[in-house]
């Protein structure tokens, strides 16, 4: 015993010592390599008798445990030490600015991001999503929309005309998207459920007018859709877009060639400090024109007016944005002022949906 | 159309408070735009009396006066007024109150070291005139201490309705009172019409050359009247609703143009030489108007003239040398029918917007021209005397008869509104139709008035106008029962696709006008004479777009001038080929500048900075098109694209030769020049329309998923090629080497300069083989790579890098 106890002190204080993995390694060899000390013990078994043999034996490989176990230990220690001080040499600037994701600079138009909101909120109520050209005939745009001749919209002072052709007749830009109405009713069959979101033109440029604008209306024809319909598709409308639990709407007989009974539309609101909310306060805002689709309309449209009957709503989709997302200006919105955009686009993964919310 | 409360009362004996009536007017299509109520600006200003006007110690202008107020002590006023005296009755404005006309709030001050508690006003001081001579000085029965504006009949609320153009009998205060009555609102006071007894025969006939333009005329004339200012009452119904008053017998006619709708014109008859003559204007004659301008005009335009020429321009305004002044003692007063189609057209080929013009483009009751002209008659006679001719009236002034054939169900079946016959009735006979009939269906007769009733959709909105929208109930729409399906067309998803899949490569979208410059148009291809405007807002907006870029350009370069250099802009949107529907496409168009990439924009530490090029509007490009749904494998890139991109540094996306889908690449200086914008300028353009249809499938199941146990195993190449060898022609080349083991070639090392000979490059790619059915041995991967190998060098001359 004498000789194992201090022989156990030496070696586990010169592991408890060793600062790196080769040190350690021949400390290793030294105790329990082939000429190590704790080995060159137990070659000396052999000339032992067997009873001491067995005791001597069983000390002297509990010293060959405990020596392996504290070197495994060291070593492991010596090993995250190692790991650390490599760590800690490879630290880098963690402040250093990343690249936004594209996705997060990226920005879609409000008159996009709006048309999709209409879309989801219209599709959701049986329509479908109706186009057609920006150039139009005179007949489509006017005629049979039952504007009298001389109506002064159908002068070169209101509307955008092309140069007449050998015929006489000329082209024009289409002041509103009810030419798709029309083309709508020539070409599909009752019922038709429709919106018409699209570009419209008028001779018109100051503070609240640009030249161009956009629009969406909408048509219903059957064979019993009447006002009260209309009324409640409008006000599930605006409580779905402009996603408040309420709207009070003020329904004001009107006048449009294309429509009777017509119909102006206004919307309660508060208005405070340039914010405007509905469905509170005092001031009414009107927001959009709709009617029963006239008689002559129907009519021009093949449509016999005693047996279909139906209406029609159009607004600005350029008005309606600004209403709700709360832009001062109507001109900005054709600018590509990239602060603008950016201030007032969408992230293109804002989807609007029902389910997820048309703006959150 | 303005009118005042008391003017209303004139026609509507009603209780009802302005509010209501207001707000009924609005709620039954007479909206009202505005109420002004001077009273309230006014309610600080009492009737006083100077009771002392004494010299102001230090100013010889000024007086002090002391004013009874009529409550308390008399007060000390500083006045500077010449007319100032004391026993004089003026209007008192306390400290404290504003003063509308100086748009300052009235202190208790010391003027010259007098004190001074208040003010007496002139009438520009209170915004009631533009007399600033001297203090109002009112008669001396006026009661000191009430109210100034009641007292002087300024309390008179003025409504102003915006008119919608189907209503000519509401430009009339008359007409107004009609719909208020029939809503419930009051009764209508109709009064009695007694026609002007003549007495002598007009001796100015009337000569109709054209009936179309002029369908009747009425004239009368009247002698030895007193012609003058018009009295109080008159003066004051004209300047509240903005109207200057004249003279008497001018007054008048501005009186029914108001009041009944009814405009009318008097010709001083000393003026007016031998008959008049309605005929259209010739060529080269002109006319001095009432409003001091002269007027050219034309064959157009309908007048009317007397032996000297032209003296009126029909049913818009009157001639100045013709016209009724102070001095006049005969009158001739026409009343008289236009068409409204001339008048409108003549209005706005001069420029001129008068009252009568707004009244008989919109239609002017044909049945009230002759009693317009007794009525008028009548307030003549009242007010300056005179004695009456009998009336000669040319043409025909009455309506056609309208008879329409109702159903009363109709209202239910267009408003979804249950009104009963008898309710119908009622509101249609308030409003001056004839109901004949008591069956399901009735006949029902528009009034002379109301030229917009057509047919049965008219009647509908009368009486749900009346007995009120609001009563419509709301109705749930149901949406049947047909499947739900997807609502947009496969256009409309592409363009929606192709904008999200943009913005998700940091791209900004812009909506740009459809119409640019003639020179940009030409040289994007574009400027058909089909396309250009016949009357563009701006020469630089004159043109239909053949591209987005141009707008584009311009918008980034407005950018680049406000100092922000780095753009990446992109639309989705219109252009145009021609005039038909089918030449309307949508181009998905983009451009970036400055330091916009698509994996950011600016400078950065870390990589990537600096200006974008080709393949970076290369790769927006064929992203807008995958999201859009085009069948990326068999897309084409052939070098070269139109004469604006660069021609060595642009590319055309294609599915064969018939079907180019777009273009990519840098600008050409060129066009950059045409633009005006700052280069360089990387751009894309690809129409999606020419997206071909995908076959429709059955089902929406995903084709079986193929997955081998096996390893994919790759392995590099290095060719060296003439440098004018395309790249896409190695990698097609590699894959044809085993088009079933090769499942991706991909280029990693584009390579000219040191080490490779002048005229030739190195291309990397690597090969990526996918075993099917076992793992392949060193000596079957080994002969794959030498297919590869000869395959490329066959197909592009190159030689395997060492």
């Amino acid at each position: 015993m004498a000789d194992i106890d201090p022989l156990e002190r030496e070696i586990l204080a010169a592991v408890t010592a060793t600062e790196d993995e080769a040190a350690l390694e021949t400390i290793r060899v030294a105790a329990l390599g082939k000429k190590g000390s704790v080995s060159e013990l137990l070659k000396s078994l052999g000339a032992m008798a067997p009873e001491e043999r067995k005791s001597r034996g069983a000390q002297i490989n509990r010293l060959k445990d405990r020596v392996t176990a504290a070197i495994a230990e060291r070593r492991e220690a010596l090993k995250h030490v190692a790991l650390d001080q490599r760590l800690n040499s490879e630290t880098v600037d963690v402040t250093l600015p990343v690249r936004e994701t594209p996705a997060e600079a990226g920005r879609v138009h409000p008159i996009s991001q709006v048309v999709d909101e209409l879309t989801t909120i219209f599709a959701d109520m049986g329509f479908a999503v109706a186009e057609g050209p920006d150039i139009e005939t005179d007949d489509l745009n006017f005629t049979r929309l039952n504007f009298p001749e001389g109506h002064p919209a159908r002068e070169m002072h209101d509307t955008f005309f092309f140069p007449p052709k050998p015929d006489g007749s000329r082209m024009l830009l289409r002041t509103h998207t009810s030419p798709v109405q029309i083309r709508t009713m020539l070409s599909q069959k009752p019922p038709i459920r429709v919106i018409c979101p699209g570009r419209t033109y008028r001779c018109d440029s100051d503070q609240t007018h640009t030249p161009m604008f956009h629009q969406v209306e909408g048509l219903v024809i059957d064979k019993v859709s009447h006002l009260g319909h209309l009324k409640w598709i409008l006000e599930e409308f605006c409580k779905a877009f402009f996603e408040v639990d309420h709207v009070k709407m003020r329904f004001r007989p009107s006048h449009f060639p294309f429509t009777e009974p017509s119909l102006e539309v206004d919307i309660q609101c508060r208005r405070d400090r340039g914010e405007i909310r509905f469905g509170e306060g005092q001031d009414w805002l009107e927001i959009l024109g709709c009617g029963m689709v006239h008689p002559n309309v129907l009519r021009n449209c093949g449509l016999d007016p005693d047996v279909y009957q139906g209406f029609a709503w159009g607004m600005g989709i350029d008005r309606i944005a600004m209403l709700k997302y709360g832009m001062p200006d109507l001109r900005p919105f054709f600018e590509a002022d990239l602060r603008w955009l950016s201030h007032y686009g969408f992230r293109p993964l804002d989807l609007p949906t029902l389910a997820g919310g048309l703006s959150t | 159309m303005k009118f005042t409360l008391s003017w209303l009362k004139d026609h509507l004996d009603t209780v009802e408070p302005v509010e209501n009536l207001v707000d009924k007017l609005t709620m039954i299509g007479l909206e009202v735009e505005g109420v002004e109520d001077k009273a309230k600006a006014l309610s600080p200003f009492t009737i006083a009396r100077v009771i002392s006007a004494e010299q102001h110690p230090n100013a010889d202008r000024l007086r002090v006066c002391m004013v009874d107020t009529g409550t308390g002590d008399p007060v000390q006023v500083v006045c500077g007024a010449p007319n100032a005296r004391a026993g004089m009755t003026g209007v008192f404005s306390p400290p404290g109150s504003f003063i509308p006309g100086k748009n300052i709030t009235l202190g208790v001050g010391k003027i010259r070291g007098v004190e001074s508690h208040g003010m007496l006003v002139s009438e520009a001081e209170l915004m009631i005139s533009d007399d600033h001579e001297g203090i109002i000085d009112l008669p001396a029965e006026a009661p000191v201490g009430a109210p100034y504006a009641k007292w002087a009949g300024l309390d008179d609320p003025v409504i102003d309705v915006n008119l919608t153009t189907n209503r000519p009998d509401c430009t009339g205060v008359h007409g107004i009172a009609r719909d208020l009555a029939a809503a419930d609102m009051g009764r209508l006071k109709e009064g009695q019409l007694k026609p002007v007894q003549g007495e002598f025969p007009c001796p100015v006939k009337v000569h109709i050359e054209e009936p179309s333009l002029c369908p009747a005329f009425a004239l009368r004339l009247v002698r030895g009247v007193k012609n003058g200012p018009s009295p109080d009452w008159l003066q004051r119904r004209l300047t509240a609703i903005g109207l200057r008053p004249i003279n008497a017998l001018v007054d008048i006619t501005n009186f029914f143009t108001f009041d009944r709708g009814r405009p009318l014109h008097v010709f001083d008859a000393a003026k007016v030489r031998g008959d008049l003559t309605v005929r259209r204007a010739r060529d080269g004659e002109t006319l001095l108007a009432l409003d001091g301008r002269t007027y050219r005009l034309d064959p157009s335009i309908c007048v009317i003239a007397d032996q000297k020429g032209v003296e009126s321009l029909a049913g818009i305004m009157g001639g100045e040398e013709t016209g009724c002044s102070e001095a006049t003692t005969d009158v001739l007063i026409e009343s008289a029918l236009w068409d409204p189609l001339n008048i409108a057209q003549t209005g706005r080929r001069l420029g001129v917007n008068s009252d009568a013009r707004y009244r008989f483009e919109r239609g002017v009751d044909p049945a009230f021209t002759v009693p317009g002209l007794e009525l008028a008659t009548r307030m003549v006679l009242d007010l300056v005397g005179g004695t009456p001719s009998e009336v000669v009236v040319a043409g025909q002034p009455h309506a056609q008869d309208r008879v329409i054939d109702f159903p009363a169900t109709e209202v239910k079946r267009l408003a979804g509104l249950g009104v009963s016959l008898t309710e119908i009735k009622r509101v249609l006979g308030h409003l001056g139709f004839f109901v004949a009939g008591q069956g399901e269906v009735v006949k029902v007769a528009a009034p002379s008035w109301r030229p917009d009733i057509e047919g049965k959709a008219d009647l509908v909105e009368e009486v749900v106008r009346i007995v009120g929208v609001d009563r419509v109930p709301s109705t749930p729409f149901e949406r049947d029962d047909t499947a739900r399906k997807p609502v947009l067309t496969a256009l409309q998803v592409r363009t929606r696709k192709a904008k999200r899949a943009l913005a998700a490569r940091g791209m900004v979208e812009a909506v740009t006008w459809s119409f640019i410059s003639k020179a940009q148009a030409e040289l994007f291809g574009g400027g058909a004479a089909e396309l250009a405007l016949a009357n563009p807002i701006a020469a630089d907006l004159s043109d239909m777009r053949p591209s987005l870029i141009p707008g584009l350009a311009a918008s980034a370069q407005r950018n680049v001038d406000r100092g922000y250099p780095d753009v990446a802009l992109f639309e989705v949107g219109q252009v145009f080929r021609g005039d038909r529907p089918e030449d309307q496409l949508t181009a998905a168009t983009g451009l970036r500048r400055g330091l916009a990439r698509a994996a950011g924009t600016g400078r950065h530490w870390a990589n990537g900075g600096g200006e974008p090029d080709v393949f970076d509007v290369k790769a927006d490009a064929l992203a807008a098109l995958a999201a859009a749904g085009a069948p990326m494998t068999a897309l084409q890139v052939v070098p070269g694209g139109p004469a604006w991109f660069h021609p060595g540094r642009s590319g055309t996306i294609q599915i064969g030769p018939q079907n180019v889908l777009g273009h990519f690449g840098e600008l050409h200086p060129r066009a950059l020049e045409a633009l005006d914008t700052d280069g360089p300028v990387l751009a894309f353009e690809v129409i999606l329309e020419r997206i071909p249809e995908p076959k429709a499938r059955a089902t929406r199941a995903r084709p079986v998923l193929e997955l081998s146990p096996f390893q994919p195993i790759a392995r590099d190449f290095a060719f060296v090629v003439d440098r004018a060898v395309k790249a896409g022609d190695i990698v097609r080349a590699a894959q044809n080497a085993d088009k079933k083991l090769i499942s991706g070639v991909t280029v990693f090392d584009v390579y000219e300069g040191k080490g490779i000979e002048p005229g030739k490059k190195s291309i990397a790619i690597a090969v990526t083989l996918q075993p099917r059915d076992k793992t392949m041995t060193d000596e079957e991967i080994d002969a794959v790579a030498a297919r590869v190998v000869a395959e490329v060098t066959k197909r592009t001359g190159g030689t395997l890098r060492g």
